[in-house]
């Protein structure tokens, strides 16, 4: 922050103000200035998305803006992560856990007016897993055998082994169910079942939504919502006191919330988000195959600072990967108390009396490189010489991730339920261990709840006891409304921002 | 005048060929994958291939060089990686924003910067030259996205005069949108008016002292008289060199302002799409980058040639 800004009392803006200035060229065009400031939401988000197509790519943006409000899946996930139906109104299970027949709602229609059907559903699942898929997530659907249309309105999936999170798999943004006719052009022109429709997009600087009036379900109370992508964590102040955003889901000036709370215009809403912050180690690289010398790295690292550096205080110490908010969740936090002394024993004992060198990767997001700065400090302190290497995140994504080409490296891993990239022999971290394998397929067996906790919590504390990477907090999602916002998520158990229920009431 | 114009054009030409090749070996030699960016950290190896092979980034370098001038010589720029919407349609809706803040921020910095370098001239010596002066350099030594902020903080968040940043495009009416680019305009103006202004204070003192302004200051010439009619025309040449690079710098250098002021311009296309590898977009905004820089480089010339008719004769001295 170059410049201290000045105390909200002396900012306060007038509400003719903020429409006059603010947002006036879309109110002039609608007849009530009034009507617009209830029945319109608009929010700041930091990235644009790329697509407007949540099956094809990985961009959490792309779900920032569609999940739940123009494209639904069978099923959807609510705010406090529990799985519902959604255009599946219900579902039976095979006893073998291998079987799913599907229910659909009747009388859905997309947006161009043509029926959603049980054919629509073969299409779009039988897309997402083809063989050349450009889903982002076709590992998730690998386990399905086959997808058929019984009837217009009942669809089975055959699974060739039983899969516990096959009904969360399909709450995802990539699992959304598409039309044939449209799915080559929802990249730009998106086409859904959802209670909103695609209005408009400014490349660059906003994409707006409007009511689904035909909607199958409840309506949406809201009668459009704009989403305006800020990139700048200063100009998201500005624009949030100016008034040009009514909230942004995700506040990027975390430094700045204490000002923003003082102003008495706002109510900020912390939750947690999915995205596990680790330091990852490259358990295939000297000296990390060591336990000891990981475990000593966790030793080495006080998580507190770590988050009083990266995000400013907020967000939850892990002690493995898993977020807080999940019911198989085990806290682990205790496995790795901060203590020096015994990270530099456990060095010696591996042969590292006086440290080592090793480099860090850090990507280009802000919670990397201030934390980094920390963990750098922290492991200088047991004797391990770290030299900060900043990236880009295409750089970062090739040498780092694609690669492994790299020692550690701080980065949160935003999807949900991602526990089982530990299970990849191939993925960066370089882990390998069968007894986590092997829990991990028990848990993807599992078809009773309770025994799929039970497999997850053993995988988090092999995961812990390996000391894998150092597991360092829950991202938290930093929510920022004007006050008569309602109905908006505070935690993001997927990225999204659902407003299905959101409304404009003063309170 | 003929051969100025022909020379100047084989210039433009062998500028923009040398400009694509550095540009398209220097993006290809950069680490990253476009499509690895784009499916993020779960995505199945398989999957990845068969967003390059879509992308048709799977072919050698020589051939996509080939197919990429192919295409710009029918004027075809290609489809964005990420956007997946043709680079010529994304380069239009952002010159929409680029071009016309960069011309306000120009005739905003060369009115401020005349107006100034007038007055702290004409009336050298006072305490009011004195503080314009110390302004201006206040402008020259403040980072830009600093006073950017300080204007919205000011004018948007604390007196409602203007939205915070960005634009509501061309279709909402022209008022609304040159309403949204004036702070932007003002921020990205000022240091050059500043800079711009010193040049021209200078070369405007150094007329002063030439016998032609005191052989006019004889004639009974007024001191304003013998300083906008006999020392200006005279001091003007550095202050068009000076405007000419500001000119390309105010096209291709507004991407702070632009990112401050969340405006879809240029400069924040160029940088997000090296951010996210689009290849075909970093490659599309350095061409009109480079063709509009030349451009405006064969138009200072020409003016020069019309401020000096000594440079109109290049051989006769």
């Amino acid at each position: 922050m170059p410049a201290r800004p000045p105390r909200p009392s002396a900012l306060a803006a007038t509400r003719r103000g903020v429409l006059a200035a603010g947002a006036a060229p879309l109110l002039a065009q609608c007849a009530g200035a009034a009507v617009v400031e209830t029945g319109t939401l608009t929010l700041g988000l930091g990235l644009e998305p790329p697509t407007l197509d949540p099956t094809l790519g990985a961009a959490a943006a792309t779900d920032e803006v569609v999940y739940a409000n123009v494209f639904e899946g069978l099923t959807r996930m609510r705010e406090t992560g529990a799985i519902e139906p959604a255009l599946a109104r219900a579902w039976e299970t095979s006893r073998d856990g291998r079987t799913y027949t599907f229910r659909l709602h009747p009388g859905v229609r997309f947006h161009d007016g043509a029926p959603c059907e049980a054919a629509d559903v073969v299409f779009s699942l039988d897309r997402a897993r083809a063989e050349g898929s450009t889903n982002a997530q076709t590992a998730l659907f690998a386990p399905i055998d086959a997808v058929e249309a019984l009837d217009p309105l009942t669809v089975r999936v055959r699974l060739s082994r039983p899969a516990g999170d096959f009904l969360s798999v399909l709450a995802w943004g990539d699992a959304a169910i598409v039309s044939r006719r449209s799915a080559a052009t929802n990249a730009t022109d998106p086409i859904g079942t959802g209670p909103f429709r695609f209005d408009h997009w400014a490349r660059g600087a906003m994409i707006a939504l409007k009511r689904n009036e035909t909607y199958w379900g409840p309506p949406a109370q809201l009668d459009a919502a704009r989403f305006v992508f800020v990139p700048d964590a200063a100009a998201a102040y500005a624009a949030l006191l100016a008034g040009d955003v009514d909230g942004f889901p995700d506040f990027p000036a975390p430094e700045l919330l204490q000002l923003v709370q003082r102003d008495g215009r706002f109510r900020i809403a912390i939750g947690a988000s999915q995205g596990e912050t680790i330091l990852a180690m490259n358990n295939a690289r000297a000296p990390f195959t060591d336990l000891r010398v990981r475990r000593a790295l966790s030793h080495a690292i006080d998580r507190t600072a770590v988050i009083r550096a990266a995000t400013f205080g907020y967000g939850q110490p892990i002690g493995a990967h898993m977020a807080p908010t999940d019911p198989a969740y085990v806290d682990l936090t205790g496995a790795y108390p901060y203590d020096p002394a015994r990270a530099r024993a456990l060095l010696a004992e591996a042969g590292f009396p006086n440290g080592f060198a090793a480099r860090l990767t850090l990507p280009p997001t802000g919670y990397a490189r201030r934390g980094g700065e920390v963990i750098a400090a922290q492991l200088a302190a047991i004797g391990v010489a770290v030299r900060i290497d900043n990236m880009e995140w295409a750089q970062w994504l090739d040498q780092t991730f694609a690669n492994a080409d790299y020692d550690l490296t701080v980065v949160s891993h935003t999807e949900p339920n991602d526990i089982g990239i530990y299970a990849r022999d191939d993925y960066y971290f370089r882990y390998r261990s069968d007894a986590f394998n092997a829990a991990m397929r028990t848990a993807e067996a599992a078809t009773a709840p309770q025994d799929r906790i039970a497999a997850l919590q053993e995988a988090q504390r092999i995961l812990s006891r390996d000391a894998v990477n150092v597991f360092l907090f829950q991202f938290p999602k930093l929510g920022v409304w004007r006050k008569d916002v309602r109905g908006v998520w505070r935690d993001a158990p997927i990225p999204a921002n659902d407003l299905t229920a959101a409304a404009r009431a003063p309170a | 005048m003929i051969g100025f114009l022909l020379g100047r054009a084989a210039a433009l030409g062998a500028t923009l060929a040398l400009a694509s090749v550095l540009i398209f070996i220097c993006l290809d030699i950069a680490p990253g994958d476009p499509a690895a960016y784009m499916m993020g950290l779960n995505a199945d190896p398989a999957a990845i291939a068969a967003l390059r092979a879509e992308l048709g980034l799977d072919a050698p370098p020589l051939q996509r060089y080939i197919d990429w001038i192919a295409g710009l010589a029918r004027g075809d720029f290609g489809v964005s990686y990420t956007y997946r919407v043709p680079v010529a349609d994304l380069l239009w809706e952002r010159a929409q924003v680029s071009a016309p803040l960069a011309a306000m921020a120009f005739l905003l910095s060369a009115a401020a910067a005349f107006a100034a370098a007038l007055f702290v001239v004409a009336r050298r010596g006072t305490i009011a030259a004195r503080v314009t002066l110390a302004g201006a350099q206040a402008a020259i030594a403040a980072p830009n996205f600093w006073l950017a902020l300080l204007l919205a903080l000011t004018f948007s968040a604390g007196l409602g005069w203007f939205s915070a940043g960005g634009f509501p495009g061309w279709s909402a009416g022209a008022g609304p949108a040159l309403h949204a680019l004036i702070l932007p305009a003002v921020a990205l103006a000022a240091p050059q008016a500043a800079i711009l202004m010193r040049v021209l204070r200078a070369s405007l003192m150094e007329a002063l002292n030439e016998d032609y302004v005191r052989t006019a200051r004889a004639k009974g010439a007024s001191p304003w008289r013998a300083l906008t009619r006999h020392a200006l025309p005279n001091a003007l040449l550095p202050a068009l060199s000076i405007m000419g690079l500001q000119a390309s710098f105010l096209i291709a250098g507004a991407v702070v302002i632009e990112t401050v002021f969340y405006l879809p311009g240029l400069g924040r296309l160029a940088m997000q799409a090296i951010a996210q590898r689009d290849l075909i977009v970093v490659r599309g905004v350095v061409m009109a980058l480079v063709f509009a820089s030349v451009v405006i480089a064969f138009i200072v010339d020409f003016l020069y040639a019309l401020a000096d008719p000594r440079l109109r004769r290049p051989r006769a001295s």
